[in-house]
């Protein structure tokens, strides 16, 4: 059973060579670009006013805490992200946009998170802020509030290509006790409902954003592990490889959506 | 896994499986919860024996919540909200929370308008009571009722 | 550190009827919730919300464990003068927050 379905993976993974050209062939049962939608489209009226007005939209709590953050002074070079990177309102807008993005250094691919920490680490002389703490999703809320409205914008590296493709392979994988793939529902199924749920698209258009569930701002990783542990399958570690290149992969699915952090879902 | 047949086959069989795994996923131990008989005593708290008219009062809350951990709701009363014929105070109360009030507003003249929004948690599908005491000492009151919806896959505390 | 988030016109009419929007971190531990291995989660909520304009109260609000976390409360006064609006809030565990905004009223 195995066989057969990855060489169907890998074929339109093959198509990737052209991803510089947009309209690339897609993989079986992927949406087609037209009928993509953010989850936003989806909401209950009260969610969608809650997410449209910044004077009572919750994610914002956190937006100006990073606002505070990013203006701080920080670590044994006593420097803020404002010393370098001046107004965030100027210089961020996009940035949230194009991640992840290849690090040179690293030779891989990483996330906003992890390129805040790498500055923290090398140009603030900082220790990293702990994924999913308050301080890096108040900073990565900050950032990719300055984005909003901006087309996701995949980067057309093609260093990135074999991450994208194991991104591609992830989402695809059937994994866990109810061996269940990520395209069952968000390619095959969405639109309908599993549980009195509607089942989105699952496109990261509003990271890190305000999940009622958690009546917290969570990130990306944070969701993908809520997931994948939905589907009795064991999550990856917050900052794993894996989680970069199927963030890498949904941005590149996403492509063009408009991001709208800090967003709200149920 | 299944070996020579395709897995889930129909989307009830799909949802059947997905809904059986997301019901035992709950650790929320639930307290006695409140009833209908424990929020009349509430209200009574609040109140004393005054009669309660329904009347007045505005209760807008949407019919069916996406989670009921975060629900928006607008109380507001019909009153000219001038020094002589005023809302004093809005208390809201609600059937099957473990706890029957949910929040008590005070208001006066100085409002302009007697229309207060906020977001609540409801536990549960139940009814949410709107009661307005005016300045001179009438009570009012408007009821909603919620269904609400659980998220699918509850995440482990 | 609890955060807010407050939205008060900067400017009015006189007699004009203003919103006000308030937002503030907080966690609003109901006190029913129980860890995995069963020990309850003690309650830790706000219980008052006050706000006054030029020191006089104009608006207070009693929260219990329903209130959802992160309060939010969007309320009205009558823009009567210029001056201070400040927010309090007060909760468990000695939690104590505020906030204030200037308003011009012409």
């Amino acid at each position: 059973m195995r066989v057969p379905k990855r060489t169907q993976w890998l074929a339109p993974a093959a198509m990737l060579l052209g991803f510089a050209a947009v309209e690339v062939v897609s993989a079986p049962a992927e949406i087609p670009l037209g009928e993509r939608r953010s989850g936003y489209a989806d909401l209950a009226p009260d969610t969608k006013a809650m997410q449209d007005d910044d004077t009572a939209n919750p994610g914002m709590l956190w937006v100006q805490d990073g606002e505070a953050l990013w203006n701080a002074k920080s670590g044994a070079a006593n420097r803020a992200c404002a010393d370098c990177h001046n107004d965030a309102r100027t210089t961020m807008t996009g940035v949230a946009a194009r991640y992840p993005a290849f690090d040179s250094k690293l030779g891989r691919p990483i996330d906003l998170e992890q390129r805040i920490n790498l500055c923290r680490a090398e140009r603030q002389q900082a220790p990293a802020f702990a994924y999913e703490s308050k301080e890096l999703l108040s900073l990565s809320a900050f950032i990719g509030k300055q984005s909003r409205g901006e087309p996701i914008t995949p980067p057309t590296d093609e260093r990135l290509r074999p991450f994208l493709e194991a991104g591609l392979e992830q989402f695809n994988r059937r994994q866990g006790q109810l061996n269940l793939s990520c395209g069952q529902c968000h390619n095959d199924n969405w639109g309908k409902r599993l549980a009195g749920s509607l089942i989105p698209q699952a496109h990261p258009t509003g990271y890190p954003l305000y999940r009622l569930e958690w009546q917290a701002v969570g990130s990306l990783q944070r969701r993908l592990r809520n997931c994948i542990a939905g589907m009795r399958a064991e999550p990856y570690d917050y900052g794993a490889r894996e989680f970069v290149s199927l963030e890498l992969y949904l941005m590149w699915r996403a492509r063009g959506l408009p991001i709208e952090t800090p967003a709200v879902r149920p | 896994m299944n070996r020579g047949r395709k897995t889930v086959t129909t989307r009830r069989q799909f949802l059947a499986v997905a809904g059986g795994v997301a019901s035992t996923a709950f650790v929320i131990v639930r307290h006695a919860s409140a009833t209908p008989a424990s929020m009349a005593s509430a209200i009574r708290q609040v109140i004393g024996e005054a009669v309660v008219q329904p009347g007045k009062v505005q209760l807008e809350v949407p019919p069916l919540v996406e989670n009921g951990n975060t629900v928006s709701l607008t109380v507001s009363v019909a009153s000219p909200m001038t020094a002589a014929d005023h809302v004093k105070s809005i208390h809201i109360f609600n059937e099957k929370n473990p706890q029957p009030n949910v929040v008590a507003f005070h208001l006066g003249p100085r409002a302009g308008r007697a229309q207060v929004s906020t977001r609540i948690r409801l536990a549960d599908t139940q009814t949410v009571i709107a009661i307005a005491r005016m300045s001179d000492g009438s009570l009012w009151s408007a009821k909603a009722d919620v269904i609400v919806t659980l998220a699918a896959c509850v995440e482990d505390l | 550190m609890a955060s807010a988030l407050i939205n008060v016109p900067k400017k009015a009419k006189l007699g004009d009827v203003i919103e006000i929007k308030t937002l503030i971190s907080h966690i609003m531990e109901t006190g029913f919730r129980h860890s995995t291995t069963g020990v309850p989660i003690p309650r830790d909520i706000i219980t008052s919300f006050v706000c006054t304009y030029n020191n006089e109260e104009i608006f207070r609000a009693v929260l219990y464990p329903a209130i959802a976390a992160n309060p939010f409360f969007m309320f009205t006064t009558i823009a009567t003068e210029s001056g201070t609006i400040k927010f309090t809030w007060q909760g468990d565990n000695g939690f104590l927050a505020t906030a204030s905004a200037s308003i011009t009223v012409e």
